[in-house]
C-alpha cells in the first residue's frame, strides 16, 4: 500500500536529481527567472536581450540585466565583453546618459550586468535610443535599437548646476523597495563632462532631510549623511522612514573642501530645498 | 464550629480588606436600599443609585479614591490615588482585558455595564494587586456570583430618560434560578445626543450610541462543583469625544470566560475557582465627521487576550491564606492611516502599536493572621514573568528608527508585597499598611508610534528600553464612632521611582499636524503623590442624615514639575432624607482652585466650581412586584464648569433632570 506512494516519489526524486546533473550540458540554461524582458536587440548573428524587473524602462537609475543569443546556435553566449551606449536625440542636439560598465553577473553564466540612469523623457516615451557593442572571441559586433524609456512617477533622478559652474546628475539606486525604518540609501552621482561623458563624482558629501508634505513636513530622526563608498561607487547614508507615503529627500550637495555646491537646509520659511529627491511607497 | 469559623472569616475580611472599598458603601449613595437579598444578591445594586441605569462610570465616580477622567460623555477613564490606566490594573473578574485605543478612548470599564456586574471592588495601592501588577491600585469589575435559588423566572425592564443630551436607556433582564441550574439574560441600550454645558451650549461631538447583551449560566455538578459560562457582548457606535480630534465608529468587545468552582468546609482547600477566558477588541477611530482637519485618518486598533486564573484560599488556625495563579497573553495592534489632501499622493501607513504580544504568568500569595478579636496583620506577596515581544518586522523596524539596538523581546521579571496592620475598638479603628510594586511599562509607553496627544499637543513615541516603574507606598486610615456620629480620615503616599512619562526631545520632528513636539517616554528620576480624605457624617434622627467629604492631592516629580491630572481640594456636602417608600438629598460638590496645575505636561489652571444636585426616590410593591422610580435635578443652578479631570477643558452638563424607573416581576 505504502509502496504504491513511495516509488512514484523515488522516481521523480530521481528524476529531478538527473536532471540537474544534466545542466553543465545542457544549452539552454534560464539564469534570468525573475526578470522580464524589456527589449530585444538583434543584428544578424544575434539577438541581445534586456531585462530588468519591470520589464520596462523609466528615469532615474535602471539596473539591466543583459544576455546575448546566438541565433544560429541557439545558444547563449558567454565569454563576450560589453559596452553600450544610450543617446537621447533632442530637436537640436543629442546627448547620453550616466552608464555603467557592463560585466558578467555575479555566479551566472549567460548574464551580464549594468545599470543605465536616464535622465529625461519624453511623454510618449520615445527618443532614446541604444547601441550596444561586444566582442565575442576575438569578433566585434553591434546591435542598435530606439527604446522605450518612460518619464518616472517621482522624481527619482535631477541634473542641477553646481556653485563650481559645472553640470551634475543624482540619481537614487537604494532602496528600490523602501519600508518603514531605517533604510540604506545610496544614489549616484556623475558630472556631466560632454554631452556624451558622465563620469562618476568621488568624494563629495551630502546631507540628508526626508520630509513628508502631506503631513506638515514632518521629518524623521536619525538619518546620516551619504559618503562616497568606494566598492559600489555610490553614495550611501541611512535614509529613516516613519511610514508610508510620499516623501521628499531635501538633500545639500558639499564637495570634498566641504562648499555648498547645490542644496539648502529646510526652515519654516523655506520648507524644500532646491536639491531634491523623490520617493514613495 | 462552622458557624464560628466563618463569623471569623467574616471579620477578618471585614477588617483586613479595609482598603478594599466596595463602591456600593460610598457616602456619596443617597438612597440607603437595602435591596440586596431582594435584587438576587447584586452588591452593585444599581438601585441603590441616584440613577437605576447609571452607567459603571458614573458608578465609580462615587467613590472617593476614584476620579473619572472625561475626554467626552463616554468611556471616562477612572483614575485612582491620582494615577490612572497604566498604573492601575483594571479587570473583568480577574480577567485582564486590555483596551485596543492608543488613545486610551475605550478603557475597559466601557465594555461592561451595570447589568452585568455583581459588586466593583477597588484596592488602593498594593492592596489592588491580587489580579495584576500596579502602582496606583486594582478595580475588579466583578460579575454576580452563582445563583440557585430556586426562585424561578424573574424579570426587570428599566426605563431612563434625561431632558439634557435627550438621554435615553432601556434595559431589560431576565433570570431562571433553579436547584442545579441557573440562567440569567440581560440587555442593556444607551443613546444619547449631544449634550448642553452650562447656558444651554450644546457640546458637539458628545453624542454616544451603545448596547450591552450578556449571558450568563451555571450548572451545579454535585454539592462541590460548579461550572459556569459568561458572555458579554457590547458594542458602541456613533461615539463622539469632543475633547480629541477624532471620534469613534466602532468599540466593539466580546468577552467570554468558564469558570469551574469547588467549595468544599471540610477540606484544607476551601475554595478553589479555576478561570478559563478569552476577550477580543476591535476599536476604530475616524474623523470623518469633523469638517476641520487637516488630514483625513483611520485608527483602528485590536486587542485580543487569552488567560487563566485559578485561584484557593485555605484556612488554617487562625490564618487564612489565599493563593492567586494566574496567567495571560495579549496581543495589542493598531495602525494608522492617512489620506493626504492631494489626491495623487497615496495613503500613508504607520503601526501605531506595532502587534505588541505580551506574556505574563505570575503568582499571587496573602495571608492574614489575626492575633485576636481586636488585632490582625496580613501580609501579601505577587511574582510574575512578563515579556513583551514586537511581532512583526516593520514594527521592529520601525522602533529601530529611534532605537537602534533593541530585539524585539524584552523580558522583565515583576514584584510587589505589601503589609496591613490594623486594630480594632469599639469607638475607633486604626490601620497602617506599607507596600513596594512594580510595573511593566504598557503597551502605549514601550512600544507606541507616534501616538498624538491631545492634552499637551504632542507626539508620545514609546521606548522599549525603559525600566520597571517601583513604588513603595504608605497609608494610613483611622475612624471614630461615637453614637451617630462618625469621622473618619485615610491618607497615602506613594514614592515612585522610575516614574515614566514623556520628555521633550527637540530634535524630533512631530508627526501630527500642528503638533507642539515630539516626547519620548522616559522616566524621571522619582515623583511622590499623596492624598489624604476626612469624612464625617452625622445622623440628626432616623431619617435625616448630613454627610461631609473633603480631600487633597498633592504630585510632583523630581524635575521639580507639578504631575499632570492631580486632583485639586475636593468637597462634597450632602443631606439625606430616607424613609422607607421615599428618599431625598441635596448634594453640594465641588473643588478648589487647581494652583497646583502642571503647565509642562499640557495643563491648565482649571478654575473652582461648586455644583448642587438634588436627587429623589420612591419605591413600592404592588403585589409581589416592585416598582423603583428615581429621579432629579443634576446642576440645578445650571452651572458652567470643567475639571481639573476633564481632557482639554471640555465642559461638563448644565442643568439635566433625569428619571429612571425599574419594574421588578418576581
Amino acid at each position: 500500500m505504502k509502496l504504491k506512494y513511495i516509488i512514484p516519489i523515488l522516481c521523480v526524486a530521481l528524476l529531478t536529481l538527473s536532471c540537474s546533473t544534466d545542466d553543465d550540458t545542457d544549452p539552454i540554461i534560464n539564469e534570468v527567472e525573475d526578470l522580464v524582458k524589456i527589449k530585444e536587440l538583434t543584428n544578424a548573428t544575434h539577438t541581445i536581450e534586456l531585462f530588468n524587473a519591470s520589464g520596462t524602462f523609466k528615469t532615474g537609475y535602471n539596473a539591466i540585466s543583459i544576455r546575448i543569443k546566438d541565433n544560429a546556435a541557439n545558444t547563449y553566449v558567454t565569454n563576450a565583453t560589453l559596452s553600450w551606449m544610450p543617446v537621447m536625440q533632442m530637436p537640436t542636439m543629442q546627448h547620453s546618459a550616466p552608464k555603467s560598465d557592463i560585466s558578467k553577473a555575479l555566479a551566472k553564466k549567460t548574464v551580464y550586468d549594468g545599470f543605465i540612469v536616464y535622465q529625461m523623457a519624453n511623454l510618449d516615451g520615445s527618443g532614446w535610443s541604444l547601441t550596444i557593442n561586444y566582442t565575442i572571441n576575438g569578433t566585434n559586433y553591434m546591435a542598435s535599437s530606439d527604446i522605450v524609456v518612460m518619464q518616472s512617477e517621482y522624481q527619482n533622478v535631477t541634473s542641477f548646476m553646481g556653485a563650481d559652474g559645472k553640470r551634475y546628475l543624482m540619481a537614487i539606486v537604494e532602496p528600490q523597495d523602501p519600508k518603514i525604518g531605517i533604510n540604506t540609501l545610496k544614489v549616484g552621482l556623475y558630472t556631466m563632462e560632454t554631452m556624451m561623458s558622465f563620469p562618476k563624482v568621488e568624494g563629495f558629501r551630502m546631507t540628508l532631510d526626508p520630509r513628508m508634505p502631506g503631513m506638515g513636513n514632518h521629518s524623521s530622526p536619525n538619518n546620516t549623511d551619504l559618503t562616497y563608498n568606494m566598492t559600489d561607487g555610490l553614495y550611501e547614508g541611512n535614509l529613516s522612514l516613519t511610514m508610508t507615503g510620499y516623501w521628499v529627500l531635501n538633500l545639500k550637495l558639499l564637495n570634498a573642501a566641504d562648499e555648498v555646491l547645490k542644496g539648502e537646509n529646510v526652515t519654516e520659511q523655506n520648507p524644500k530645498s532646491s536639491l531634491y529627491l523623490e520617493l514613495e511607497f | 464550629m462552622k458557624k464560628l469559623i466563618i463569623v471569623m472569616i467574616g471579620v477578618l475580611f471585614s477588617g483586613v480588606t479595609f482598603a478594599q472599598e466596595e463602591i456600593n458603601t460610598t457616602k456619596k449613595d443617597t438612597t440607603k436600599l437595602d435591596e440586596i437579598t431582594l435584587v438576587g444578591r447584586r452588591k452593585l445594586s444599581n438601585y441603590r443609585q441616584e440613577k437605576t441605569l447609571s452607567s459603571i462610570d458614573d458608578y465609580l465616580e462615587k467613590s472617593n479614591k476614584i476620579t473619572m477622567i472625561k475626554r467626552g460623555n463616554y468611556a471616562w477613564e477612572p483614575s485612582m490615588n491620582n494615577m490612572n490606566s497604566e498604573r492601575l490594573n483594571v479587570t473583568i473578574d480577574g480577567m485582564q482585558i486590555f483596551g485596543a485605543c492608543t488613545d486610551k478612548m475605550d478603557p475597559i470599564t466601557s465594555y461592561v455595564d451595570v447589568s452585568n456586574l455583581q459588586k466593583v471592588s477597588v484596592g488602593s495601592g498594593q492592596s489592588g494587586s491580587e489580579n495584576g501588577h500596579t502602582i496606583g491600585g486594582g478595580i475588579d469589575l466583578q460579575l454576580p456570583n452563582s445563583k440557585f435559588h430556586q426562585s424561578g423566572l424573574k424579570t426587570s425592564i428599566d426605563l431612563g430618560y434625561e431632558t439634557n443630551g435627550n438621554y435615553k436607556t432601556g434595559g431589560l433582564d431576565l433570570e431562571y434560578s433553579g436547584n442545579r441550574f441557573y440562567i440569567n439574560a440581560d440587555g442593556i441600550y444607551r443613546k444619547s445626543d449631544n449634550y448642553d454645558a452650562g447656558n444651554s451650549q450644546e457640546v458637539l461631538y458628545s453624542q454616544f450610541h451603545k448596547y450591552n447583551i450578556s449571558l450568563q449560566s451555571g450548572y451545579q455538578l454535585n454539592d462541590q462543583h460548579t461550572l459556569e459560562a459568561t458572555v458579554i457582548y457590547d458594542k458602541a457606535t456613533d461615539v463622539g469625544y469632543p475633547a480629541l480630534p477624532m471620534d469613534v465608529s466602532l468599540a466593539e468587545a466580546l468577552i467570554t470566560a468558564v469558570t469551574h468552582k469547588y467549595e468544599n468546609d471540610s477540606t484544607f482547600v476551601q475554595s478553589l475557582e479555576s478561570k478559563l477566558y478569552f476577550n477580543t477588541i476591535t476599536h476604530i477611530m475616524d474623523d470623518s465627521k469633523r469638517p476641520d482637519v487637516p488630514i483625513q485618518m483611520d485608527m483602528p486598533g485590536w486587542s485580543d487576550t487569552y488567560g487563566f486564573y485559578s485561584k484557593a484560599s485555605m484556612n488554617a488556625n487562625k490564618h487564612v491564606l489565599s493563593v492567586n495563579l494566574n496567567g495571560f497573553y495579549n496581543r495589542s495592534l493598531a495602525e494608522m492611516t492617512m489620506y493626504p489632501n492631494d489626491p495623487n499622493q497615496s495613503a500613508m501607513f504607520m503601526y501605531t502599536w506595532p502587534d505588541i504580544r505580551t506574556l505574563y504568568s505570575g503568582i499571587y500569595a496573602k495571608d492574614v493572621y489575626a492575633f485576636n478579636d481586636n488585632a490582625s496583620i496580613s501580609a501579601a506577596m505577587r511574582v510574575g514573568f512578563h515579556q513583551n515581544k514586537i511581532a512583526i518586522e516593520t514594527g521592529l523596524e520601525s522602533l529601530q528608527i529611534f532605537y537602534p539596538e533593541i530585539g524585539d523581546t524584552k523580558n522583565r521579571v515583576l514584584s510587589s508585597f505589601t503589609a496591613n496592620y490594623q486594630f480594632k475598638k469599639h469607638h475607633y479603628d486604626v490601620s497602617f499598611g506599607a507596600g513596594y510594586g512594580e510595573r511593566a511599562p504598557s503597551v502605549s509607553e514601550g512600544y507606541g508610534f507616534f501616538l498624538y496627544n491631545s492634552f499637551d499637543n504632542y507626539d508620545y513615541i514609546g521606548n522599549p528600553t525603559l525600566n520597571n516603574e517601583k513604588a513603595f507606598e504608605v497609608n494610613f486610615q483611622a475612624n471614630y464612632h461615637d453614637g451617630d456620629f462618625h469621622l473618619g480620615v485615610e491618607t497615602s503616599y506613594f514614592y515612585i521611582m522610575d516614574y515614566i512619562i514623556g520628555s521633550i526631545d527637540q530634535t524630533l520632528s512631530p508627526m501630527t499636524i500642528g503638533a507642539n513636539g515630539v516626547r519620548i517616554y522616559n522616566a524621571l528620576d522619582n515623583a511622590s503623590i499623596f492624598d489624604v480624605y476626612v469624612n464625617s457624617s452625622y445622623k440628626l434622627s432616623p431619617a435625616f442624615s448630613v454627610n461631609g467629604t473633603v480631600g487633597y492631592n498633592y504630585g510632583s516629580g523630581s524635575n521639580n514639575k507639578n504631575l499632570p491630572l492631580i486632583k485639586p481640594i475636593s468637597y462634597l456636602a450632602e443631606v439625606n432624607y430616607s424613609a422607607k417608600q421615599f428618599n431625598a438629598a441635596i448634594q453640594l460638590e465641588g473643588n478648589g482652585n487647581q494652583s497646583h496645575y502642571s503647565s509642562f505636561y499640557g495643563e491648565d489652571e482649571t478654575p473652582s466650581y461648586a455644583v448642587l444636585n438634588l436627587n429623589l426616590g420612591n419605591e413600592m410593591t404592588i403585589q409581589d412586584n416592585k416598582f423603583v422610580l428615581k429621579y432629579g435635578i443634576e446642576n440645578i443652578l445650571d452651572t458652567t464648569y470643567s475639571t481639573y479631570a476633564d481632557w482639554n477643558n471640555i465642559p461638563r452638563q448644565g442643568r439635566n433632570f433625569y428619571m429612571n424607573m425599574s419594574y421588578i416581576i418576581q
